[in-house]
């Protein structure tokens, strides 16, 4: 039986699925980062795999197009040695009428041992936890405006590997916080690791009513917001916004909210910059920081293997 | 729950069998592998008290062990630092004690990622028997008999001594 209280965990409190950030505690979060560590030195050898999920298949079902997180996820899948089938269900079935359930049966009944699972709908991976036979795992990557979890955790991971304590640490998250998954989950990760100060910084229109009930400070300005930040992670904005009357322009977006040189010197003088990618350089992310030294873009992809690798492998030796 | 029991042998005694054993066998610049935590212990005073060029190295089990599915992936696990050439080395896992030799044959196969040694011997402080496997340690500090109902390790105190102690497995 799954807790009634957490989905994600079993009876012995181990992590079953991963769902969300919200609602992980402390010691579990601190199990991936840790595992994610020793993974790290695996990906620096020369055989990049180890035999840990030998015989397991694992299947990255994405009814919604992502090309850089499906390939992550299929990387460290291969690094475990587990039989990975990755499936554009955007393109296939569900078209043909195919409901989730249906989809997750058939899949169930190839012997799948993990889904990996993105979806435009908020609460697709939940729906999909509470029906999985006992000895499936599924893993949120991605749905809809909720939570993006192994990025919220690879996230955390990578400021960690700079800033080594959080219980010091300011963090500012800039940008389309409303229609931010990632967002969402960084947030909960860093108030669960006792980061002090988490802010939000964006214009009214892309920052949710209720965002300060996540314990976060709002800034509309990004001069403001960022005076001796020690991280900042910089927001995709999805062209699609600009349509939806939420924003006047690109290039008047970037005038107040892209991050430049010039603002960026406003916060600590070792801050690092994240961003979760893609990136719109000249939108959110002047290319002279995307490029600079102290932009942590590419570690991020880089750690987003091991954190993944960490996932699956821990949520594979929970049984129920 | 941990037990130091009056009858198990002194561990620093069987440490210096151990050590007197390899001595005259091992190759000057013999590489010291330790398997995590008690065999990285004895790796480390090993290589510091052999005669020799001995580099050490660190093996965490983990990611090779055959019991994922029944045990799960225990939850401290540690970096595999292997800070030499694997290749062509004459190479020595060391481990506190050869039970099934399961721990022993994962650590083989990580040690074969990363790269094809010349030779490869097994040192361990104790052998308690119950092997599953066809593996047999090249030098032992002694054989020991030990109840299968218990988990028989070893522990470090703050000054750096050795003792074996033993308690109940670990039930997940």
């Amino acid at each position: 039986m799954l807790s009634k209280k957490n989905l994600q965990l079993n009876e012995n409190g181990d992590l079953h699925h991963l769902l969300a950030i919200e609602g992980l505690p402390k010691r579990i979060i601190e199990r991936i980062l840790d595992t994610a560590e020793s993974f790290v030195g695996i990906n620096e050898r020369e055989v990049k795999v180890v035999p840990l999920l030998r015989g397991k298949s694992i299947f990255n079902i994405f009814f919604e197009n992502s090309t850089r997180t499906r390939t992550t996820f299929e990387i460290a899948a291969k690094r475990l040695s587990a039989d990975v089938v990755s499936l554009d269900v955007a393109r296939s079935s569900t078209n043909k009428g195919e409901t989730i359930l249906d989809t997750i049966a058939n899949l169930t009944a190839m012997h799948a041992d993990m889904f990996v699972v993105r979806h435009a709908e908020s609460g697709a991976p939940y729906l999909i936890a509470q029906h999985a036979a006992p000895h499936v795992h599924v893993v949120n990557a991605g749905d809809g405006r909720h939570e993006h979890p192994t990025q919220g955790l690879l996230d955390v991971f990578t400021i960690r590997k700079y800033k080594k304590d959080f219980t010091r640490l300011t963090v500012a998250i800039v940008g389309d916080v409303l229609h931010s998954r990632v967002a969402r989950s960084q947030i909960h990760a860093l108030t669960t690791l006792g980061v002090p100060e988490v802010r939000v910084i964006g214009p009214r229109t892309l920052l949710p009513a209720d965002i300060e009930r996540l314990g976060v400070r709002v800034f509309t300005s990004l001069e403001e917001g960022l005076k001796g930040v020690d991280v900042v992670t910089m927001l995709r904005l999805q062209n699609e916004r600009m349509t939806g009357a939420l924003l006047p322009s690109a290039s008047e977006y970037f005038s107040r909210y892209g991050l430049t040189p010039q603002k960026l010197a406003l916060a600590k003088p070792d801050a690092i910059v994240l961003h979760p990618g893609p990136m719109n350089r000249g939108v959110e992310i002047d290319s002279a920081v995307a490029d600079g030294k102290q932009s942590v873009i590419l570690p991020q992809v880089t750690y987003g293997i091991a954190v993944r690798m960490a996932v699956m492998a821990i949520l594979s030796g929970s049984t129920r | 729950m941990t037990a130091q029991n009056e009858s198990l042998p002194d561990a620093e005694a069987l440490f210096n069998d151990l050590k007197a054993q390899m001595a005259p066998a091992i190759a000057y610049d013999a590489k010291l592998v330790g398997v995590y935590s008690g065999g990285a212990w004895l790796a480390d005073r090993l290589a510091a008290e052999l005669d020799g060029e001995h580099e050490v190295g660190y093996i965490d089990v983990s990611f090779y062990r055959d019991d994922l599915s029944t045990s799960g992936l225990k939850s401290n696990v540690r970096s595999t630092q292997i800070p030499f050439s694997v290749q062509g080395a004459h190479i020595v896992i060391v481990d506190d004690v050869l039970f099934t030799g399961r721990s022993i044959r994962a650590a083989v196969n990580t040690l074969f990622d990363y790269g094809r040694p010349a030779s490869v011997q097994l040192a361990v402080l104790v052998d308690r028997g119950g092997r599953e496997l066809p593996i047999a340690a090249d030098y032992v500090g002694a054989p020991l008999i030990v109840s299968r109902d218990l988990m028989l390790a070893l522990s470090k105190d703050d000054a750096g001594k050795f003792a074996l102690t033993t308690e109940p497995w670990i039930q997940r």
